[in-house]
Formats: structure tokens, sequence, C-alpha cells
């Protein structure tokens, strides 16, 4: 259910920035803090695109894994899971930097030709 | 003739549409002086109990209102109007096949029935569901989470994304400890693995423990807002 939500914010947005012209494929990005599952965010996509511009579209999800920033040393460490701890001294609860991102980062989109437009 | 592609890049976060409503929101609730919870669960944690147990303790003082997210039905809703004050159900189900949460755009559309004048602190009663409603900032102050003692102790590393944005944790149901084996001290070690020294309370809505320390909570919320 989180996912079909996600998706339909997702659809909305990519409808509104192509602007009419057919879409073919779509880049987002999903931090691994998300508790997005991305098979079942592809398949919510696919059902709320139908019947919108963006119907049939690739979704391709850019996975950004968790990092945080150590208060203690400064070091910038990947976090694969819960509690939180520098990698690099093991102090607890390093600042998140990255991991909380959903973002749709970029469209393919089908651009009619100028000759085509007027036949 | 060949299809012209082109890639646009885009850059918009996912929730931006909700977050701008959920600004406008605050907003509304920053100039009528109100306080707001967003108070979310798993179903059956005892947020409606909770509820009524806090709108006994404050009998008026400070003016309680309540909105109510649920799929469906007014039961809620209901149970709280005979306390006399100004509550409204929201129903997410004409939404996309009935939502889970509440987003920012429901609640808005809530407030319209709400005399926000007549409320110094509101509470959301978010639909239970212990992952969308994390994702949906409302306007809300405050996220209260109620965990009770029957979901288990490894909730915390199982949704850490509720957990993680939660302000304060209510643990309710705690008169059932000694009946189901529950270890307590793990379910604080894990809510504190997820978010560290979150503020946590220990309450019984069925027999009134803790409800006095979490009515004290609230007040005291509710004091730090400027009065327009």
């Amino acid at each position: 259910m989180h996912e079909l939500s996600m998706a339909a914010a997702v659809v909305e947005i990519v409808c509104r920035h192509a602007a009419g012209r057919r879409v073919t494929r779509v880049c987002l990005k999903v931090g691994h803090l998300r508790q997005i599952v991305p098979d079942s965010l592809c398949f919510s996509f696919a059902l709320v695109a139908k019947g919108t511009p963006a119907e049939g579209a690739d979704l391709i999800l850019e996975a950004v894994p968790a990092r945080g920033a150590c208060g203690e040393c400064g070091a910038e460490t990947e976090q694969p899971a819960f509690p939180l701890q520098c990698q690099a001294c093991g102090a607890w609860n390093p600042q998140i930097v990255a991991g909380d991102e959903l973002v749709v980062e970029s469209l393919e989109l089908e651009e009619v030709e100028v000759g085509a437009a007027t036949q | 003739m060949g299809q012209l592609l082109s890639n646009l890049v885009v850059g918009e976060n996912v929730l931006s549409a909700n977050d701008a409503r959920a600004r406008a929101n605050r907003e509304q609730f920053d100039q009528a002086g109100i306080y707001v919870i967003n108070m979310m669960s798993a179903p059956g944690a005892g947020k409606t109990t909770v509820l009524e147990r806090t709108l006994e303790y404050m009998a008026g003082t400070p003016r309680v209102g309540v909105l109510e997210g649920d799929i469906q039905t007014t039961l809620d809703a209901d149970r709280l109007a005979r306390f006399g004050i100004p509550v409204t159900q929201v129903n997410t189900d004409p939404g996309f096949g009935g939502e889970c949460h509440l987003d920012a755009n429901m609640v808005s559309h809530g407030l319209r029935s709400l005399p926000l004048a007549d409320i110094d602190l509101l509470i959301i009663e978010n639909v239970g569901n212990l992952v969308c409603p994390a994702e949906f900032r409302v306007g809300e102050d405050s996220r209260v989470m109620v965990c009770s003692v029957t979901e288990g102790e490894d909730k915390p590393l199982k949704y850490p994304l509720m957990f993680r944005s939660s302000d304060l944790v209510l643990i309710n149901k705690i008169d059932l400890v000694p009946y189901l084996g529950f270890d307590l001290p793990a379910l604080l070690r894990n809510l504190d693995a997820v978010n560290p020294g979150v503020p946590r309370l220990q309450l019984s809505a069925r027999t009134g423990q803790g409800i006095e320390a979490w009515c004290a909570w609230l007040i005291a919320q509710r004091n730090r807002v400027e009065i327009p």
C-alpha cells in the first residue's frame, strides 16, 4: 500500500513534467531508509500509470545506500542497518547524510518531430 | 520516421506536493494558535482509548479537538463525540482504493468542518498502520506513536521509518506485561537502536496508569505555542 501511494505521487510528478509528451523511462532515486520494496513500487507504477502519458514507461530505480557522518571522528560511512554506528571508529548515532532520498531524477520523453506534427 | 527521444532532468522530491500542503496546514494552525499532534500506531494499539482517557483527564482545559482518520466507519468519532468536543471524521475510502494513511490534503479538507477558533490542541488520529502514515507530514508540531506491548518487542526494528520519525512513544497496555511474558527492556533497547533517547511514557489506557504524565507532556507542548 505504501508503494501504491508513492507510485501515485511519482506518476503525478512525471505527467506534470512530461506536459503531454509520451514518457518512455522514469529514473527514480530511492534511499535505503525509505522502506520501499522495488518490485512492489514497479508493479504499482505500472498500474497507476495506465491511461496516462507514462503508461508502459520503464521505471528505473537507483538505490542510494544510507550513509552517516560521525560526530566523533568525522568519517562518513555506509549504514547497512540499525542501530546506526560509525564503521570507522564505532561511535553510535552518526548523522544521516544519505539514504532518505525519494526523488524523480529524470525522464525520457518522446518528442514530436516538427515535420510529423504538421502532417 | 524515427521517434526523437529527449532526456529531461526533473530532480523533484516525490513528496513535495504533500509537503507543500502540509506547510499550508501548518500556517493555518499557527494563525489559530493550535498545537497539533499526529498520533500514529498499528491497528488496535489503543489510540482511541488513549484519547478517551485524555479527554476525561483534560476536562475542557486546554480545549481539545480531534480529527479522526479511518478507511471506513465513524465508530471512533462517535466514541469521542460524547465528550462534547469538536471532532470530525475523515474517511480515506474515496481515495485510491481506501488510503491507508492521512495525507496533508485529506487533513486540509477535514479542517473545514472543525471550529479552529475553539481549539487549543488538535489531535489527528491517523489510520492504524505502521508504514504509510510515517511518510506523509500533515502539518503537525509533534508526532506521537502508540506502541502496545501486545505487538511484540521487535517492532521498532521492523518499522524503523515510523519509530524514527516519532517525537514521543507511548507504550500502551502496560498492565498486560505480567500476562504476556513481554520483554520491556528489549523493546526499549530496540527503540533506542532506531531512535536513540526518544522520549517514552508507559501507560495503560484501560487502568489509567500513566495518563497523567502523558497529559502533562501534552500541556507542556501546548504551552510552548505563542497565542496570536
